[in-house]
């Protein structure tokens, strides 16, 4: 990192070293042919250079033997890049079960993080090593893309859904985070700092910014202050259905198709209720568009998260 | 060989007439090509201002010679100017107009007014563009993302959208023509398997020409109307998808690369068989291959979108594809090398041209696999690994096949020699200029510098001089064919029908060609690339 002029990037999480691993492979086959064109493009160059003007060769009309050669060894070849790169994206898109869990929200210009204790962050993100983290953005505004080269992590950050990525660091450091996708204006100001710590210094930074608010009570009281607990609710008066033990189970809907209650669902259900209805429901619940905002619904889905009773979480 | 009087003044297509009217309203497919030449050369330029002022710009990580917005404004109007204005009609407007009815043995296209129609309509495309840059610009780069370009933007997003929707009829009219001229006007004898393999590469841009463009112009209108009329199709605080635009977009600019490309290939194989002396090596294989990637091409869209929110087994899906339309390419570069082996070898500028593209485009393509490679290309997306990739198949593939057929078919077009020693010196230094440029963008991109950044961390700042440095020297080397091909049209030898003893119609005809193309219609009773001694037998 101190180095003036590095030609290779840190290596500062879990996949880092995989992801390395799959590009010298790649590196090392473009070598290989890159070299062999090249050779063999200057070795007939000079061999075979016009001697006289006189001179006509003979002509060769093709060969089938090699025509399939190198057919089939580039397609054997590209198909082991694809079953390992394919296989390693399965691995860096689907989060541990046990992750941290921190909000991301992309907007003209800046990151703003939420830590499952309530702590904020702009533009820096805290986390520990030895942690799995999960991240999951959404945007307030246009596309933006959260890259960590040092983790060689990426993933776009949209506008009205959500999307997801984790890593897990695994060096002490200051690492460079990066907007990926062109936004605007200060497109290139939306560089923020990833400061990974001893998983003893990231609870000592979490207890020091002062009292925080977790998300999950922010969102119980803004479920009371909606008033959505008011259709919402385990009796026979309820319009809608329970949220009890629903985050992370399949319900089904009124057009018999079913959907996992993800963070995803909660979200559509909170801006565009009439979207998908829960089979048993009526399409009465009206959009808290406009009332809430992506920080809210956040909490909301954290509060909502947090009704799933211990047993049935550990199963999942 | 025909022995011209230089007393008798011989007519061809260039002083059959003259005044500005016999130019701007001629059907003469030959008179459009220059027509053409002469516009995406201005372009060319223009989209090669801008990047000076990028590169100039990147010298130091501190934002010091330009404004964000300015920068922003730039690298869009490079893009758009270099991919909508010449690098799309570069080969397939300028070469392929001069060459398909020549080759094939036609006195002209099919749709002669059709043909001067495309280049009003490039032109109108082009001036609107142009206004939308003077006005003021636009600053959502090449790729209007959505909602970016629809609700946030507040540059001149319509105009330059017009200006492309319009520039795409010229695609669409040009692919149109080439497909009915390739169909219905070859020559007596001139069978498919007989036809110039540049020929089969026309053939094959044309059709994504024609069932592509269409699908961009509908995104592009798609984008005016939620502009101006704040209907809700891609902004989701409209109620839209930002993604579906990026599937609309890249169904048609993914195959739009292979529109710059084939023609590029196509234009190889002449250069390679004639300064090799050589029959080419496995034709149908190379014909094939050009279709196998026209099709191919349409189906790997999605690699644009590895990280847009996608599911996981659609990318599953467009990584493999991607990997299989490689196989194409690769089996083209063996079969243009085989195709040396036991040649008679000269190394004349358009033979350098065409060893420096089958070079940059193999290393262009082994660094496609990279970014087809899933778990890379969650790194190496929007970085400067893309940019340099990209550029190497762009600039270090078609602009090298362009300026090589340019060397080769300029006796031809113009009836003058351009001077040999010139064209060997700038063909090396675009080569190496090239290289300086691009290669150490490749190693910015895997440590991990995004792309449409003016400002960036320090530790970048050493990669980036020399990328600059190398930039200048392209910027030379570009300059050089640009003055001495002036000069030649005055002072070059005048050129024999056949200087370079090559194979083809287009060769059987006097240089300049007579407006007619042809005296009398030819029979072709061989195939292409016949490069053989009259007694030897085939095999």
């Amino acid at each position: 990192m101190r180095l003036g002029f590095p030609l290779f990037p840190e290596q500062a999480s879990t996949v880092a070293g995989q992801v390395d691993a799959l590009y010298f492979f790649l590196v090392a086959v473009s070598v290989f042919f890159s070299v062999l064109i090249f050779v063999l493009l200057i070795y007939f160059a000079v061999k075979y250079r016009r001697r006289s003007d006189a001179e006509w060769p003979r002509p060769i009309v093709g060969d089938l033997r090699l025509e399939l050669l190198w057919t089939l060894i580039p397609l054997g070849i590209t198909m082991v890049m694809f079953i390992w790169g394919a296989s390693l994206y399965v691995t860096m898109f689907r989060p541990p079960a046990e992750a941290l869990e921190i909000s991301v929200i992309g907007k003209q210009w800046m990151w703003k993080f939420q830590h499952p204790g309530g702590q904020r962050e702009i533009n820096a993100l805290h986390v520990p090593t030895g942690r799995p983290v999960k991240l999951t953005m959404t945007s307030e505004d246009v596309i933006h893309s959260f890259f960590v080269p040092a983790f060689r992590t990426k993933m776009d950050v949209l506008p009205g859904r959500y999307t997801t990525t984790w890593f897990e660091a695994t060096k002490i450091g200051q690492y460079h985070s990066f907007c990926a996708e062109y936004c605007g204006t200060q497109h290139a100001g939306m560089i923020g700092q990833v400061v990974v710590l001893p998983p003893a210094q990231y609870e000592k930074w979490l207890a020091g910014g002062g009292p925080a608010e977790s998300p999950t009570v922010t969102g119980a009281k803004l479920f009371q202050t909606l008033g959505c607990g008011a259709c919402h609710r385990a009796d026979t008066k309820a319009r809608g259905p329970s949220l009890d033990n629903l985050f992370g189970t399949r319900v089904r809907m009124r057009d018999g198709t079913t959907v996992i209650a993800d963070e995803g669902y909660l979200r559509e259900s909170i801006l565009s209720p009439n979207a998908r209805i829960v089979a048993g429901y009526q399409p009465v619940m009206p959009t808290f568009r406009g009332q809430i905002g992506e920080e809210g619904i956040f909490q909301i889905i954290a509060y909502i998260k947090s009704l799933v009773r211990e047993e049935r979480a550990k199963v999942r | 060989m025909m022995a011209t009087s230089l007393s008798e003044r011989r007519e061809h297509y260039l002083n059959i007439s003259y005044g500005v009217k016999s130019w701007l309203l001629t059907t003469d497919h030959k008179r459009i090509a220059l027509l053409y030449l002469i516009s995406i050369t201005l372009f060319f330029f223009l989209g090669g201002a801008f990047a000076v002022l990028i590169r100039l710009e990147l010298l130091t990580p501190t934002g010091d010679l330009l404004q964000s917005e300015t920068y922003n404004k730039l690298f869009t109007m490079h893009g758009v100017t270099m991919v909508f204005f010449f690098l799309i009609p570069s080969i397939p407007a300028v070469l392929g107009n001069f060459l398909v009815p020549m080759m094939i043995g036609a006195r002209d296209l099919a749709f002669p007014r059709l043909n001067l129609a495309s280049w009003y309509i490039y032109t109108i495309g082009g001036l609107f563009t142009l206004v939308a840059a003077v006005a003021g610009g636009v600053d959502t780069g090449w790729t209007f993302y959505t909602p970016y370009s629809t609700s946030y933007a507040n540059t001149h997003v319509i105009l330059t959208a017009v200006g492309i929707f319009i520039t795409g009829f010229s695609s669409i009219l040009t692919g149109l023509n080439f497909i009915v001229t390739i169909h219905t006007m070859r020559a007596p004898g001139l069978t498919w398997f007989r036809l110039p393999l540049f020929i089969w590469a026309q053939y094959a841009a044309s059709l994504i020409m024609v069932l592509g463009t269409p699908v961009v112009a509908i995104a592009i209108v798609l984008v005016a109307l939620e502009r101006l009329l704040r209907i809700g199709i891609f902004d989701p605080a409209l109620g839209g998808d930002p993604v579906l635009f990026q599937h609309l977009f890249w169904f048609y600019s993914h195959p739009a690369v292979y529109i710059m490309i084939l023609p590029a290939m196509g234009v190889i194989n002449e250069l390679i068989t004639c300064f090799s002396r050589k029959r080419i090596f496995g034709y149908p294989f190379i014909a094939f291959s050009g279709l196998a990637i026209a099709l191919l091409g349409f189906l790997v869209w999605g690699h644009h979108m590895f990280l847009s929110s996608q599911s996981v087994y659609a990318s599953m899906v467009f990584s493999i594809l991607s990997f299989l339309v490689a196989i194409p390419s690769a089996v083209k570069v063996f079969n243009w090398t085989a195709t040396l082996y036991k040649g008679s070898i000269s190394y004349e500028t358009p033979m350098l041209y065409a060893f420096g593209f089958i070079g940059l485009f193999t290393v262009g393509g082994l660094t496609g696999l990279f970014l087809a490679t899933l778990a890379v290309d969650v790194h190496v997306h929007d970085t400067y690994f893309i940019v340099a990739h990209f550029h190497y198949i762009m600039v270090g593939g078609v602009i090298m096949a362009y300026l090589g057929g340019i060397h080769f078919w300029w006796p031809k077009m113009s009836g003058r020699m351009y001077p040999e020693g010139w064209g060997r010196l700038a063909a090396l230094v675009i080569f190496i200029g090239f290289n300086l440029t691009f290669f150490p963008q490749f190693l910015l991109g895997y440590l991990g510098m995004p792309r449409r950044y003016h400002i960036y961390p320090p530790e970048f700042q050493v990669l980036n001089v020399m990328s600059s440095a190398g930039a200048s020297i392209l910027g030379v080397g570009y300059l050089i064919p640009m003055v001495y091909l002036l000069w030649s049209l005055r002072y070059g030898a005048v050129a024999d029908p056949n200087p370079w003893e090559a194979k083809g119609l287009e060769w059987e005809t006097p240089s300049p060609p007579p407006t007619a193309n042809f005296e009398k219609t030819p029979v072709v009773t061989e195939e292409a690339y016949a490069y053989w001694p009259k007694e030897a037998d085939v095999g």
